[in-house]
């Protein structure tokens, strides 16, 4: 039990911060401002999916990157596991973006850059499987989808951190003319929100961990040596 | 060294180009022939955003057509050939300098057929034409790396539209947003921030595709 605990702790960390933001997301005050009212307790959800995805992205380009400089497959696998996690946080993202849109906007989707800029950067990464699923060798696989990580991580970054700040301003909180900025948000909600984004992490981190297994453990059985 | 290997490059692309012709008689058809078909179905009387958003799409697709090739016209072992003598940089490098031209050439036509046909919108011609310039550049350089990957796999031209289009995306949408200005009161001076992003957009990528291009041209 006690080896347990000692191998595993940071899992039980990460299930803890989540019930945590689940229960005290629902239960703490929060400050009733005009349109978003009680609404405002998805920034524990919604919010989190978004940086959550964008850390497991990340985590696949320092993969792609020192499996470029390394040649080591063990990289790859890590490199398209943390793609398809961060797939399953932005499906998630959207879907509890839609639902917090029709409620505060009066509609599941608008021409929003912050909007638009998710949509591309999903569509990127499922770009990113197809890509993989049509080469056939392992190693070259590897090597050519590393390279369009890469390359699509980049100009995805230059999409959603320089093109908004050019653009007239989007109906997000904290840009234009919302009213809220995570600047000043609540302290109360800070103390759910952190926690909230270090629980999501640490899980995403975890089923990464267990893709990667399974998916070795389904090479070795198709080919054992 | 690189240098001559790209000046040597750009120019045997251009020989083999004058020597077949199809090439770049189709991807012109093509613009031209996209074009009569939106005049068909549009008709004249467009507003100047349609007008805006029908010109981006249709050198968007002229684009990626343009581009796409690239990599697969000629055959492997005439490309294992060019691996022996030339530097991967400066391959990559010369096949962008070569689209520069091509995207060049294609971009003022289709302006040139697409005003006349479908009206005249553009208020400030020099910031509409800089603005083409650059995105026909930067259109040129992002495809070409695109082009190169999918160059390497099973199905080439269905990969090549499904990967470049969120590639491009940041591109098209500075792109609009200039060439809408321009088709009112836009200034040279008030757009030169997104001028500045385009140039900056084709650097960006031009310095990636030099890094990572050896890594996809060795098999």
């Amino acid at each position: 039990m006690e080896g347990f605990i000692k191998k595993n702790w940071w899992k039980l960390l990460g299930v803890a911060f989540i019930l945590y933001s689940i229960i005290a997301g629902f239960l703490i005050e929060v400050p009733d401002l005009p349109i978003i009212r009680q609404s405002i307790r998805n920034l524990f959800f919604h919010v989190v999916m978004w940086f959550s995805m964008m850390v497991m992205f990340g985590t696949s380009l320092v993969r792609s990157l020192r499996y470029l400089s390394t040649f080591d497959i063990k990289h790859d696998v890590y490199a398209i596991q943390s793609v398809n996690v961060g797939l399953f946080f932005g499906m998630i993202g959207i879907v509890t973006g839609m639902e917090w849109a029709n409620f505060t906007w009066g509609t599941p989707w608008t021409n929003d850059p912050q909007l638009n800029g998710a949509a591309i950067t999903i569509l990127a990464y499922f770009a990113y499987l197809v890509l993989r699923r049509s080469i056939d060798e392992e190693n070259k696989r590897a090597r050519i989808a590393a390279v369009y990580n890469v390359f699509a991580f980049v100009m995805l970054i230059v999409f959603i951190g320089i093109l908004p700040k050019l653009s007239d301003g989007s109906l997000h909180p904290g840009k234009g003319g919302s009213p809220m900025t995570v600047t000043n948000l609540d302290f109360t909600m800070r103390l759910v929100f952190y926690p909230a984004i270090a629980g999501w992490i640490i899980v995403g981190y975890w089923l990464t961990g267990i893709r990667v297994k399974m998916d070795t453990i389904r090479q070795h059985l198709d080919n054992p040596e | 060294m690189l240098l001559s290997e790209i000046k040597f490059l750009v120019l045997k692309d251009i020989k083999l180009e004058f020597k077949q012709r199809y090439a770049i008689n189709g991807i012109l058809l093509y613009v031209v022939s996209t074009i009569f078909v939106s005049y068909l179905s549009f008709a004249r009387i467009i507003d100047s955003a349609t007008w805006n958003s029908l010109f981006w799409i249709i050198m968007l697709f002229a684009a990626v057509n343009a581009v796409s090739k690239s990599f697969v016209q000629e055959s492997t072992s005439r490309q294992l050939y060019y691996y022996t003598v030339a530097s991967p940089q400066a391959i990559i490098l010369s096949k962008m300098l070569y689209n520069f031209m091509l995207m060049g050439v294609l971009s003022l036509l289709c302006l040139l057929v697409f005003t006349s046909l479908m009206g005249e919108f553009v208020v400030n011609y020099p910031l509409f034409i800089s603005a083409l310039l650059l995105g026909s550049f930067g259109f040129a350089s992002a495809l070409t790396m695109i082009a190169a990957i999918a160059s390497r796999t099973n199905n080439n031209f269905a990969l090549m539209a499904i990967l470049s289009f969120p590639v491009v995306m940041p591109l098209l949408l500075t792109l609009m947003k200039v060439s809408s200005a321009a088709l009112s009161v836009g200034t040279m001076a008030g757009n030169i921030k997104y001028l500045a992003a385009l140039l900056m957009l084709n650097v960006i990528v031009i310095a990636l595709s030099y890094v990572l291009f050896p890594y996809l041209w060795r098999d």
